[in-house]
């Protein structure tokens, strides 16, 4: 019952900031405030609850039937790696607020039910144990994110919207006609029809139909993520939609993707992707490098951003496709790294742009000198982008890359590759807008405290999740367990041995504490 | 006649009865307010009439009506749809300078003719419910006949539907000649004994296929449709995308089911492309018009695409189907016309999408409205619209019709794109059109529209329950 009320809490919390949007811009500002923290000490609670009751695969399972003529169930499930991403969701909704406090005066109300809609369906998605409810939360969250970018974005931001939407929905399609079609397979082999995830487990097929199948929820979720062939959306998405629009989207909505892959695709098609592995590591590469080197040649600074987006999601496929603990420490990690720091740099483009409107870097430069605090930032979340040690995305980077080089060293080496790109685009933001020479002179205020605030909130985040990750490793490790465990099923079978090798590390190092130094000398 | 007989028959006596008396009224005194009272009061009371079928059904009145379930869940639609249309007729007639007493004197016998073609069992009275529903449709497209383009969408109904019924007819009389019956029942026992070989039968069938495609718009028997609903009256616009559509696919399923054309490899073929032409054609012409009756003259011929690949399902579930799509397009569809009625005034209807720009600032709760019905056409979660496409995605993937699911799913996507247009015009910065207030009627068909979208699309359960009942 309680996650039923993490998502009806912020649906009405939208409702109520609509209505009062009509006498106050300050109500439904603080209305969501106040939702989305609710909700945070609502997970927290679960949280707390949990660590005392010890380590359960499933920490609250809740279900109710809702439409039972198709074996349809309202079914709603944490665990740590749902925990994790909620968490995060809570987070970012608190910042996109905050940072909307100045540069959303018009139709306040509206605008505020959009946010915490699109929160609610992304919650509902991570927290979905049907997979019709699933595919309900995922579409749930598209119209008030069209909205958002359609009335609140920059100047090209109805073709971006269309663009967002026809995607997503598209793809969203394919993976719906697999749903069903799971289903009936799963109906036809054992007479139970219905959309329970656990009950579609294990449901066995020919592997070219399972192929196809997980072809139809690749294409939801690669394109979500996204993966370069589908990526097209997301520059325009990104750099079209309002501050919170764009921290939402590359801090929430591409997540949703890589939660789908990790929560449903794996476990429900192990031998499918066992046989997609090679093609899904290449696309992670290609992924990484290509999103780098469109990042390394835009000038304008926010579509630069959302090209750094491509490149680490580039990471997260890679990292889910090498198929061992290690790695898929490394997505989590990343997920919620690259949330932060993308989050962060979008909303530092949201600073600048409300001080000078314009994104355009090459009227930038110098800017230093008016606005250190907010240079000093901009250069933590530079650092972050690019890898720095001590912030999350080494840990998220790392991880991955010492995963994946014990299932293919090739791509290791590229992927590496990419994190020296990341080193360029990241200095140039820092060199192009900061640095240099004074191209414009800008007359212009530093951060105000509430900004600081946010500012802050984001850096000591990133350095807790870069100096200290274990908490978040060990509340994943389950979920990440439970979502290979098919995978190495499969393998074991095919090869006839189990390829225990990775389990064996992992066990280690969680067990030890000090992971990431640990890690580093196992793998030398 | 028996009790039974007499039961059954009492929502379509009270349907016959109504515009009788309220000619006589008409007569005596020609008071609007009467006449209106009368017509709802007609509508509301058939509805209460139908409880009384219920414990009787399934009852078969001669060899001309059968009164079972899916009669009954036809029956209601019908006559809720109607009810919903005559209150919105009321807010439009105002306008009307001329007598309006009329208008709702035909809409009795159209809904006549609708009632008639949901109970048909035996050829003679589908063609007498199909003509009293078109010939009364002659009249009410033209009705305001001062309008541009209302006497020539008349014209053009009338000569078209009447070359369609000639094929109709011609067609039933071809199957006569094979089979030597009219009534459903013995036609599908001739067909047992002799199967679809005869080139007069299928000559036959062909024909009718002609007219009741041409009912359905469905392509290429479509042309009409963008500019009778564009030239016809809001409310009688309304009436043909919904009441007549939806009656004349009552009759459709019973006799296809009736004579299992969904095993016949020739009728396969030939709904397959049909439904698929529809699709396309329809989606992909409604993405430039620049007017909201032409929009959703187009966004019918393609839902009507959708509709009939549950002909082919060829189960209980494909019924199931077909019902809950027609019940949540009628709905929808009732809401997006009823939002164009409800904002017409004296010399304008509010059909160019150009005049809707930014109304949602300017009237939140009508655009909300018509956002909710572009949606639900659209088949976003948490409308009814998109229920009602998981249903025939459903049953159409468990009866294998691959391609025509997979092309009902790039379908959407066309789809989608226009309805987006809609809802982003909608949400565009204002202009300085003024839309006429609405009265507490108009509000109360949208409330009604809106409930129905949200209450199918959040909990369908009792409605799959009542029609997997019946």
């Amino acid at each position: 019952m309680i996650l039923l009320f993490l998502i009806l809490i912020l649906l009405a919390g939208g409702a109520l900031a609509w209505i009062t949007g009509k006498w106050s811009d300050l109500l439904p500002r603080v209305i969501s405030l106040v939702a989305l923290s609710l909700d945070l000490i609502l997970l927290i609670a679960i949280y707390n609850g949990q660590s005392a009751a010890g380590n359960n695969s499933w920490w609250i399972d809740y279900r109710v039937d809702w439409i039972p003529t198709f074996g349809i169930s309202l079914h709603l499930a944490i665990d740590g790696l749902s925990m994790l991403l909620l968490a995060l969701t809570m987070f970012i909704g608190l910042v996109s607020v905050l940072i909307s406090w100045k540069e959303i005066h018009e139709k306040t109300g509206f605008f505020h039910f959009n946010i915490l809609w699109i929160l609610s369906g992304i919650s509902g998605v991570f927290l979905s144990m049907d997979l019709f409810l699933f595919y309900f939360f995922w579409e749930l969250m598209l119209v008030p994110m069209y909205f958002l970018i359609s009335i609140w974005g920059h100047e090209n931001r109805i073709y971006a919207s269309y663009k967002f939407f026809i995607y997503t929905q598209a793809s969203g399609l394919l993976m719906f006609l697999s749903i069903i079609a799971l289903y009936f397979i799963h109906g036809r082999s054992t007479g139970i029809y219905t959309f329970d995830y656990i009950q579609l487990l294990g449901t066995t097929m020919a592997p070219t139909v399972a192929f196809i199948l997980m072809s139809g929820f690749l294409a939801a979720f690669l394109v979500k993520l996204p993966v370069v062939p589908f990526h097209n959306w997301l520059p325009d998405a990104h750099t079209e939609a309002p501050t919170a629009g764009s921290v939402i989207l590359a801090g929430l909505l591409l997540k949703t993707g890589a939660y789908g892959l990790i929560r449903f695709v794996l476990p429900l098609f192990p031998e499918a992707s066992v046989t997609f592995a090679p093609a899904g590591m290449i696309l992670g590469v290609i992924g990484i490098l290509y999103g780098a080197k469109l990042a390394f040649a835009q000038t304008d600074l926010k579509r630069l951003v959302a090209y750094t987006s491509v490149s680490h999601m580039g990471f997260v496929i890679l990292g889910v496709y090498a198929f061992n603990e290690i790695a898929m420490q490394g997505v989590v990690v990343q997920m919620i790294a690259h949330a932060l720091s993308t989050g962060a740099l979008f909303i530092l483009v949201g600073q600048l742009y409300e001080r000078i409107h314009t994104r355009d870097m090459d009227r930038m430069g110098g800017l230093w000198k008016q606005v250190p605090v907010m240079g000093a930032t901009g250069i933590i979340f530079a650092m972050a982008s690019l890898g720095l040690p001590g912030l999350g995305n080494f840990i998220a980077e790392f991880l991955i890359l010492a995963g994946t080089f014990q299932a293919s060293i090739l791509m290791t080496c590229l992927a590496c590759a990419g994190l020296v790109a990341a080193t360029i685009y990241s200095l140039r933001i820092v060199q192009k807008v900061f640095l240099g020479k004074e191209k414009t002179t800008w007359n212009i205020s530093d951060l105000s405290v509430r900004e600081k605030i946010i500012s802050a909130s984001l850096v000591i985040t990133l350095v807790y999740l870069g100096m200290l990750p274990q908490q978040v490793i060990d509340t994943a490790k389950p979920s990440v367990l439970k979502s290979l465990n098919s995978i190495e099923q499969t393998r074991s079978q095919n090869t006839g041995k189990p390829t225990g090798e990775a389990s064996i590390w992992c066990d280690e190092i969680n067990t030890d504490g000090a992971s990431a130094k640990y890690l580093k000398c196992k793998l030398w | 006649m028996v009790r039974e007989d007499f039961i059954c028959l009492t929502p379509l006596m009270i349907i016959a009865g109504a515009p009788v008396l309220m000619m006589l009224v008409v007569a005596v005194i020609r008071s609007y307010k009467v006449i209106y009272g009368l017509s709802l009061s007609g509508f509301i009371l058939a509805f209460l009439s139908i409880f009384f079928l219920l414990p009787v059904i399934p009852h078969a009145t001669g060899q001309l009506f059968i009164f079972d379930g899916f009669t009954i869940l036809f029956f209601v639609i019908i006559i809720l749809a109607c009810l919903l249309i005559t209150i919105l007729s009321d807010g439009y007639l105002v306008y009307q300078e001329s007598e309006k007493e009329e208008y709702f004197i035909i809409l009795y016998t159209s809904a006549l003719g609708a009632l008639v073609l949901a109970a048909a069992s035996n050829f003679v009275t589908l063609f007498l419910g199909l003509e009293m529903l078109s010939i009364s449709l002659y009249v009410l497209i033209a009705y305001r006949r001062s309008r541009d383009n209302s006497i020539e969408a008349a014209v053009k109904y009338l000569i078209l539907a009447s070359g369609a019924s000639g094929f109709l007819l011609f067609g039933m009389g071809l199957i006569y000649v094979d089979t030597g019956s009219l009534e459903f029942t013995k036609i599908v026992m001739a067909l047992q004994s002799s199967g679809f070989s005869s080139p007069l039968l299928l000559t036959g069938f062909s024909m009718m296929v002609v007219g009741i495609g041409f009912k359905l718009a469905l392509v290429p028997f479509h042309m009409w449709t963008p500019d009778v609903y564009h030239g016809a009256p809001v409310p009688v616009a309304t009436f043909i995308a919904t009441v007549s559509k939806g009656a004349v696919i009552a009759v459709l399923l019973r006799f296809f089911y009736a004579i299992e054309g969904f095993r016949n490899h020739n009728f396969i073929l030939l709904i397959t492309v049909v439904s698929i032409l529809s699709m396309f054609i329809g989606n992909l012409l409604a993405i430039r018009q620049q007017n909201l009756k032409r929009i959703l003259a187009y966004s019918s011929i393609s839902n009507m695409g959708y509709l009939v690949i549950t002909l082919l399902i060829g189960t209980k579930g494909g019924i199931d189907a077909a019902v809950f799509y027609i019940a949540s397009y009628i709905i929808t569809t009732i809401g997006a016309f009823g939002v164009i009625t409800l904002l017409s005034d004296r010399d304008n209807e509010a059909e160019k999408l150009k005049s809707y720009t930014g109304l949602f600032w300017k009237r939140p709760w009508v655009a909300i409205v018509l956002t909710l019905t572009m949606l639900s056409l659209a088949g976003i979660p948490i409308t009814s619209g998109f229920l009602a496409k998981f249903y025939v995605i459903l049953e159409g993937l468990n009866a294998g019709l691959l391609v025509l699911v997979i092309s009902l799913i790039i379908n959407s996507v066309i789809g989608l794109y226009y309805y987006l247009r809609v809802v982003t015009i909608l949400f565009s910065p204002p202009n300085d059109v003024k839309f006429p207030a609405i009265s507490p009627a108009g509000r109360l068909v949208l409330f009604i529209v809106t409930l129905g979208i949200l209450w199918l699309g959040i909990f369908p359960e009792w409605f799959f329950n009542l029609i997997a009942r019946f």
